[in-house]
């Protein structure tokens, strides 16, 4: 590969590690707030939350770029910059997933805790903020980890609607070389790269948060069958 | 906002052609992957680690990169090898594999929640390896991890629209053909959409009852 299609390449990572950060902060707001509604004691608030999370889900994360891309602006006349558009339609559906996450992890703190923090007459928010989120957001991490790595998997799709990410360039430098196996295999490789230092990242941020708790790091065999469902495109939340 | 019952009506029947290949994709990578990841978990149990190691290394690969970039690299790659594959089959195949990774973890973890007892009375009773996998291990594993699979099966659901970019004319193929062709983004669009929700919330609700059923 000669230097001019290297730097097409790099242009995609960096379009990519963009994409992954800013769709990841839209997700992160959207996975907190939605799940945290999941478990408001307003029975509409939940069911409004409730629907959120089973439209995103239950539809295709590529259904969802293609309707921002192509229904947004008929039916509402805003035509967003490439990289908002494939950032609202990969945040607002990786987000559906994290409220799930949210949620569950929220249901999996001892009751004995928000009791206690009832008993202490602290309000709805501090509980949620002193009490219920330190010990939740510790145990959210692993199922975060996956849900990141699937969303680095995600935004591959925008490369359909000709955004320049790593998988559009790489499709590029398939059509100048005439020669697939070699791109694919690099293009392949870095994204493994950026995933597994995605991993790393979060497990040292996991360690850190469990210990500020006193927890201890990883999970059971039987936690791994019934841990929310966090694929790019899966369904059916079984946690909690 | 204007919305056309016309073109809904029009997109009607090219909908139950992309509707039944999406169901037919589905069934076969599913057959693929739960096949597949039962031989990947099977193989990472094996005592030697030259096996355990390479199969380790592959799934963790195929796991943590996109299927999309997987897709085409089968689809240009292949005939580059001398194999050339019709487009449905890459896709079949290659979602099949990349979710055979996902379901070799249920399996995995399936097989770890079988209590060490049941293993230990196998081997009181004196039971060949294979025997013990196939009568004791594997009957009790697999009932487990039943709603587990059922979700990566409505996951992969989700992933089939994927399989357009290669030309295979599933629902959101047959959608955008529609949208191009009639200047009619909204309808097709949203019908699909609408479809996937109808097929995935009640098979998500089926795989939770069958979850509370098997598994408690």
């Amino acid at each position: 590969m000669t230097s001019g299609l290297w730097e097409l390449v790099l242009n995609g990572i960096w379009v990519t590690v963009q994409l992954l950060v800013l769709s990841g902060l839209v997700a992160t707001a959207v996975a907190f707030g939605v799940g945290v509604a999941r478990t408001h004691r307003l029975w509409i608030v939940r069911f409004l939350a409730g629907v959120y999370t089973e439209v995103f889900r239950g539809t295709s994360a590529l259904i969802m770029i293609f309707w921002v891309f192509f229904v947004l602006p008929v039916a509402f006349g805003w035509q967003l910059v490439p990289l908002w558009a494939g950032t609202l339609a990969l945040g607002l559906t990786y987000g559906a997933y994290g409220a799930e996450i949210v949620r569950g992890a929220l249901n999996s703190v001892d009751p004995a805790q928000r009791e206690g923090g009832i008993a202490l007459s602290f309000t709805p928010w501090q509980r949620m903020r002193l009490i219920l989120l330190p010990q939740a957001v510790p145990e959210m991490i692993p199922s975060f980890t996956n849900l990141l790595v699937e969303l680095l998997k995600g935004t591959a799709l925008v490369s359909v609607m000709g955004m320049g990410d790593l998988a559009f360039s790489a499709n590029l430098v398939r059509l100048a070389l005439q020669e697939s196996t070699e791109i694919y295999t690099y293009v392949l490789l870095i994204y493994f790269v950026i995933a597994f230092l995605l991993t790393r990242g979060m497990r040292g941020l996991e360690r850190k948060l469990k210990a500020g708790v006193g927890k201890p790091v990883g999970r059971t065999a039987d936690q791994e069958l019934h841990r929310p469902e966090t694929t790019g495109v899966g369904a059916g939340g079984s946690f909690s | 906002m204007t919305w056309d019952w016309g073109a809904v009506a029009d997109f009607m029947p090219s909908f139950w052609d992309g509707l039944l290949l999406t169901l037919q994709i589905l069934a076969l990578g599913s057959l693929i992957s739960f096949a597949l990841g039962l031989v990947w978990a099977l193989l990472m149990r094996t005592p030697t680690r030259w096996v355990r190691w390479p199969v380790g290394a592959v799934t963790e690969f195929i796991r943590n990169t996109p299927l999309l970039v997987q897709l085409f690299f089968f689809f240009y790659v292949l005939p580059e090898w001398g194999l050339t594959w019709p487009a449905l089959t890459t896709g079949i195949c290659a979602i099949g594999l990349h979710y055979s990774t996902y379901t070799m973890q249920v399996y995995r973890a399936g097989i770890e929640a079988v209590p060490a007892g049941q293993w230990e009375a196998a081997t009181a009773l004196n039971l060949p390896v294979t025997r013990t996998w196939r009568v004791v291990i594997l009957p009790q594993a697999i009932r487990r991890v039943v709603p587990a699979l059922g979700n990566y099966v409505i996951a992969m659901l989700k992933d089939t629209p994927i399989l357009m970019t290669i030309t295979v004319m599933e629902m959101l193929g047959e959608a955008r053909l529609f949208a191009q062709q009639n200047f009619q983004f909204t309808e097709p669009l949203t019908v699909i959409g609408v479809a996937f929700i109808l097929i995935a919330y009640p098979a998500s609700l089926l795989v939770r009852a069958l979850e509370r059923r098997l598994v408690s």
